[in-house]
């Protein structure tokens, strides 16, 4: 039944889903415009984030421990996958670099498969965030409201990364003209790689934390790829603050929509997003025209 | 064989296209050398092969001493060459000052900022301002200031006064007067060839891909004529 604590609580549910979903959207958006490569792997990426996670948490016990190795196998697999095959694609057109990385995503899935089955794990939250927490008025799954805080607080770090340091000047530029970028003297392949490695970090990161809200299974990453396409669509291709305006937009259609029935809720984000096609094609933050 | 630039016999594609047939040329240190030719006749493609941007099939780019054709663009601008593209390709969402600190990250000698802003107070007037708020006039100052916080011994400019009101032609014509005598080397490439003549030393008039003629300054002041029959001018 519809009811007031019952909304607040989707309406809470729809912030925490939008900020991890913000969190790998805006992965996906620095790798797009930077490199110019739409990612179709970026889904697989938050699903081995989640499964590296796992492994550490099983190993250790520790959840935060599993966050960071979810963080860092991320950051490494990015740059090796950079390395090995992204590069090889900047120069083929566009449908060879969406087939290669759907093909990449592909595999991921089969290995993850391969190695852990397609039961579903769960990794228990800490235990300080266990539980749920009394709000006054309501009931709330105390990790929620945890992801939502580990959310925004990556995103923050992002953003002071991309706005507050050389490097972020550098990914900035990149975005906008990588050529020049280069022709004033900085090595873009080395930039390029960097990028990819952070974008599938962002993509991991999110797969660990939201590892105790929704269980692992190796196919997770599908309607997450799907969905953050639509967020940065929303948001406005290759724009971070797009990313993030995106990802909050789409998690509380979401959320509230399933409020009312869930088989709608996907229905509802396509709505949206056609919706800001049609008024506005570069996206709600994103530049008017693109090279 | 001492020449800061020398150039020997470039050959550039566009994909099949055949665009540069054995370009050479030479450009010495102090010097200003301007590049003239109609629409089409290669000149951009010859700077765009110099930084690498259009990597030369053939042929041979010496700067300062180093062979540097087919190294990455951002090797040459190690090495000190750059280019200040004809759509002058500001970084849009940052600001003036953001441009200028990004384009010294890699140089190995960089200006101060207040060097930039002696030159091009307009700048330090709007230096918090993003580049996609400036004029055109500002954005080529930029473009301009850009390349010479990197301190290169040679600058590239292509058509650095196009589309610009004649006011700032006259200012910007007066920098880079400036720059020149103060011992700044520059390859110009320009269609405002008044505006080139008044700059270079020496005159190279590429012709469909072809360089067909070298001059001096002086020459194509004493007869314009020279300049005419290959310009249709």
């Amino acid at each position: 039944m519809l009811s007031w604590s019952n909304f607040v609580s989707q309406f809470f549910n729809g912030l925490a889903s939008g900020a991890l979903l913000a969190l790998i959207s805006s992965g996906l958006t620095i790798i797009y415009g930077t490199l110019g490569v739409l990612n179709l792997a970026h889904g697989a990426m938050f699903m081995l984030g989640g499964y590296a996670g796992l492994v550490a948490f099983q190993a250790t016990g520790s959840f935060l421990i599993a966050v960071i190795a979810g963080s860092l196998f991320l950051v490494v697999f990015g740059v090796v996958f950079e390395f090995l095959i992204i590069r090889r694609f900047y120069s083929r057109p566009p449908e060879d670099q969406l087939l290669v990385t759907f093909g990449v995503g592909m595999v991921l899935v089969e290995l993850v498969r391969w190695g852990f089955g397609s039961l579903s794990f769960t990794v228990p939250p800490p235990s300080w965030a266990a539980g749920v927490s009394h709000l006054s008025f309501m009931f709330y799954p105390t990790y929620r409201i945890v992801v939502l805080g580990i959310a925004a607080a990556a995103l923050a770090v992002l953003y002071f990364v991309l706005y507050r340091t050389r490097l972020g000047m550098i990914v900035r530029a990149g975005i906008e003209d990588s050529t020049m970028v280069g022709m004033l003297g900085i090595n873009v392949d080395r930039v390029f790689m960097l990028v990819f490695g952070i974008g599938a970090m962002a993509a991991g990161f999110a797969g660990i934390v939201n590892a105790p809200v929704v269980s692992l299974t190796p196919d997770m990453g599908e309607a997450i790829l799907v969905q953050t396409f639509v967020v940065v669509v929303i948001g406005g291709v290759g724009s971070f603050p797009g990313a993030i305006l995106g990802g909050l937009i789409a998690g509380e259609i979401l959320s509230i929509t399933s409020m009312f029935d869930p088989a709608y809720s996907e229905v509802m984000l396509f709505a949206a997003m056609t919706l800001v096609l049609l008024l506005r094609p570069q996206g709600l933050l994103g530049l008017p025209s693109r090279e | 064989m001492n020449a800061l630039l020398q150039v020997d016999k470039l050959n550039s594609y566009y994909g099949d296209s055949h665009i540069l047939f054995d370009v050479s040329l030479h450009v010495d240190r102090n010097e200003v050398v301007a590049l003239l030719g109609r629409n089409g006749a290669g000149k951009s493609t010859t700077l765009k092969s110099l930084i690498g941007v259009v990597p030369p099939r053939s042929g041979k780019v010496t700067l300062d001493g180093v062979a540097v054709q087919g190294m990455h663009p951002h090797a040459i601008a190690a090495l000190g060459l750059q280019l200040v593209p004809e759509e002058r390709r500001i970084f849009g969402s940052l600001s003036v000052e953001e441009n200028l600190i990004l384009a010294g990250l890699t140089a190995k000698s960089r200006w101060p900022l207040e060097r930039v802003w002696a030159i091009f107070p307009r700048l330090k007037e709007r230096r918090r301002s993003r580049g996609t708020d400036l004029s055109g006039g500002e954005q080529q100052m930029l473009a301009i200031a850009r390349a010479l916080v990197r301190d290169p011994k040679i600058i590239l400019l292509d058509e650095p006064f196009e589309g610009l009101a004649p006011i700032i032609v006259r200012d910007l014509l007066a920098t880079c007067r400036g720059l020149a005598e103060a011992g700044q080397t520059i390859l110009v490439v320009e269609q405002n060839i008044s505006a080139a003549m008044t700059l270079a030393d020496r005159i190279y008039i590429l012709n469909n891909g072809h360089m067909i003629e070298e001059l001096s300054a002086e020459s194509v002041r004493g007869q314009p004529e020279l300049l005419h029959r290959h310009l249709g001018v």
